[in-house]
């Protein structure tokens, strides 16, 4: 039996004028797991968050989320969904907790549970104390809390993440993913969009690569490091020239490449043990990344 | 395979509790910003009165049969919910838009563009009709004698106010940037604004600038309020009341158009 679908899309289109932004787009979020989509900036991935909450509509294709037919029915999904956006759109004059009751209205949580449903919130956000703070009186990583806790005040079954830790320092990063590693255990079903290999490494069970408003590759993380990248990568370090010739060669025994700025790596060495001077190292799924979608990371 | 919950509900359009959430929204914003607000409303007639009182009245002791400080004291309740409506709206819902993505939070909530601008417009209406009266109470206290009359006049401030509101989202609806208005403000307002009736009668003005004032909704609603305040006119009045009603409701409508242009692609 098929597993429950909390999103399937399939052969979703959406066009700019000339832009095809989606194109032909399959993805399947199974209940209760974590899906990553991976992809450069430009590949999709906001456009896709936007035609899951309706805010954008297909061309074609068909769309389903927890159950209900985009966009017809997307006010009842919606309503069982969280969306974090990836531009901060909190309402920033108000304190922590006036943002949170905002949303406890707008997602229609009833009086006896409004309070408690807020509190909760501000433990998940870790800004109990903050709760009276103005939000422009936040930090970056206070903010990005929020604006995720805001998502979850209902208790959603799905929640949407575009981007959740763009532009943050490393630490503030970590403290984030905790944040979402919590959700994940306690089996909220979640679809994560990210330009970060550690993040969809890190976080998702399913991690789907798009690239140019398509899907490339999916699996597990370590499935698509195992299938396209092998286990073992040698990187080989010289001048330009000779940086060159070792990409020539390798083309010719049938072997990938890729360029690391100072270095070039040979991918699914494993086998192969002819090879002169170079550093072995575990094949990873920034290696795939930038394989299947032609892109180097920033 | 659905996730479909048993026992689904089905949600339908204007619904009570989404226009209630974007409701919560404003009055929540309204709380941090009301004290300046109402000192605007506030002084803003005063200063109108000083100084067309003082230097105009001097003038002209009489306009329309009325005492002038009476005719613009009733005059200027319609310049006070255009100001507290049409330009709150424009203003107001281009930068929840574009600067403060607002409307994008929104409507990732259960709530749709139609129930996001009936529930904007429906606030801005009612914070029209109560800041609307301000030229009135003021007034009375430079020599407007009270009347009961003057209990109608926030719901006429309110029906107003709600159409005007519509007009202003409509117009941020349509607009590429801020700079638009200043073509909505030049070419329409202001034009509405000066012949309305709120300075000087429309008597004099040339037959087809009287006929023309039947379009404009300004002119209704400074007619309606100072019926209110010295006597109703009966059928005239009742007019009046439908062409606001017929404003708001038809610019309600391509508001919500706008909008929906605007913020679903």
């Amino acid at each position: 039996m098929e597993p429950e679908l909390a999103i399937r899309l399939r052969g979703v289109v959406k066009r700019y004028g000339p832009i095809t932004a989606v194109d032909h787009l399959d993805l399947d979020v199974p209940m209760g797991t974590c899906v990553g989509l991976l992809g450069p900036n430009g590949a999709g991935k906001s456009t896709t968050m936007r035609l899951l909450t309706a805010q954008s509509i297909a061309d074609e294709g068909e769309l389903e989320v927890l159950g209900f037919h985009l966009p017809e029915e997307s006010k009842m999904a919606r309503a069982q969904s969280g969306v974090t956006p990836q531009l901060d759109n909190l309402d920033t004059t108000l304190t922590v907790e006036q943002n949170l009751l905002v949303f406890a209205h707008l997602y229609r949580i009833g009086r006896a549970d409004r309070r408690a449903a807020i509190e909760h919130a501000l433990e998940m956000a870790m800004l109990v104390d903050r709760r009276d703070s103005r939000v422009d009186k936040l930090s970056g990583g206070m903010r990005r809390r929020l604006l995720i806790a805001r998502a979850l005040i209902h208790r959603p079954r799905l929640v949407l993440l575009d981007e959740p830790t763009v532009g943050l320092d490393p630490q503030v990063r970590q403290g984030i993913w905790a944040l979402i590693d919590a959700l994940r255990s306690e089996g909220t079903t979640i679809l994560m969009s990210t330009h970060y290999i550690e993040e969809a490494q890190r976080l998702a069970d399913t991690v789907l690569i798009m690239s140019h408003g398509s899907a490339v590759a999916s699996g597990s993380p370590s499935e698509l490091v195992l299938e396209h990248a092998g286990r073992e990568v040698l990187e080989v370090y010289g001048p330009p020239v000779r940086l060159a010739e070792v990409e020539a060669e390798a083309k010719a025994t049938g072997l990938q490449t890729r360029r690391t700025g100072t270095s070039v790596s040979i991918l699914n060495v494993d086998g192969v043990t002819s090879w002169p001077a170079g550093e072995r190292r575990p094949a990873n799924l920034e290696d795939v990344f930038v394989l299947l979608t032609g892109e180097e990371i920033a | 395979m659905a996730a479909r919950e048993a026992g689904a509900f089905r949600l339908g359009r204007l619904e009570r509790s989404a226009l209630t959430g974007v409701l919560v929204r404003e009055i929540v914003n309204f709380s941090s910003f009301w004290r300046s607000s109402t000192f605007s409303s506030t002084v803003e007639p005063t200063i109108y009165f000083l100084a067309f009182g003082f230097g105009f009245g001097s003038l002209v002791s009489k306009i329309g049969g009325f005492d002038y400080i009476d005719f613009v004291a009733t005059g200027t309740v319609a310049t006070a919910v255009l100001f507290s409506s049409a330009f709150p709206a424009m203003f107001g819902t281009f930068v929840k838009y574009q600067f403060q993505r607002t409307y994008d939070a929104i409507l990732a909530a259960p709530v749709d563009t139609e129930e996001l601008v009936t529930a904007e417009a429906l606030w801005i209406a009612t914070r029209a009709g109560v800041y609307g009266c301000m030229p009135m109470v003021v007034g009375i206290a430079f020599g407007l004698d009270p009347s009961w009359g003057m209990l109608v006049v926030p719901l006429i401030g309110w029906i107003a106010g709600f159409g005007w509101a519509c007009f202003g989202i409509m117009i941020a609806g349509f607009a590429k940037s801020f700079e638009n208005f200043n073509y909505v403000v030049s070419a329409v307002l202001t034009p509405l604004f000066l012949v309305a009736g709120t300075f000087f009668p429309l008597d004099n003005l040339p037959e087809w600038a009287q006929f023309l004032a039947n379009f404009n909704p300004l002119h209704h609603c400074v007619e309606l309020v100072r019926h209110a305040v010295f006597g109703w006119q009966g059928l005239e009045d009742l007019a009046r009341v439908g062409a606001l009603l017929a404003f708001g409701l038809v610019l309600w409508r391509i508001a919500i158009r706008a909008m929906t242009q605007k913020l679903v692609d």
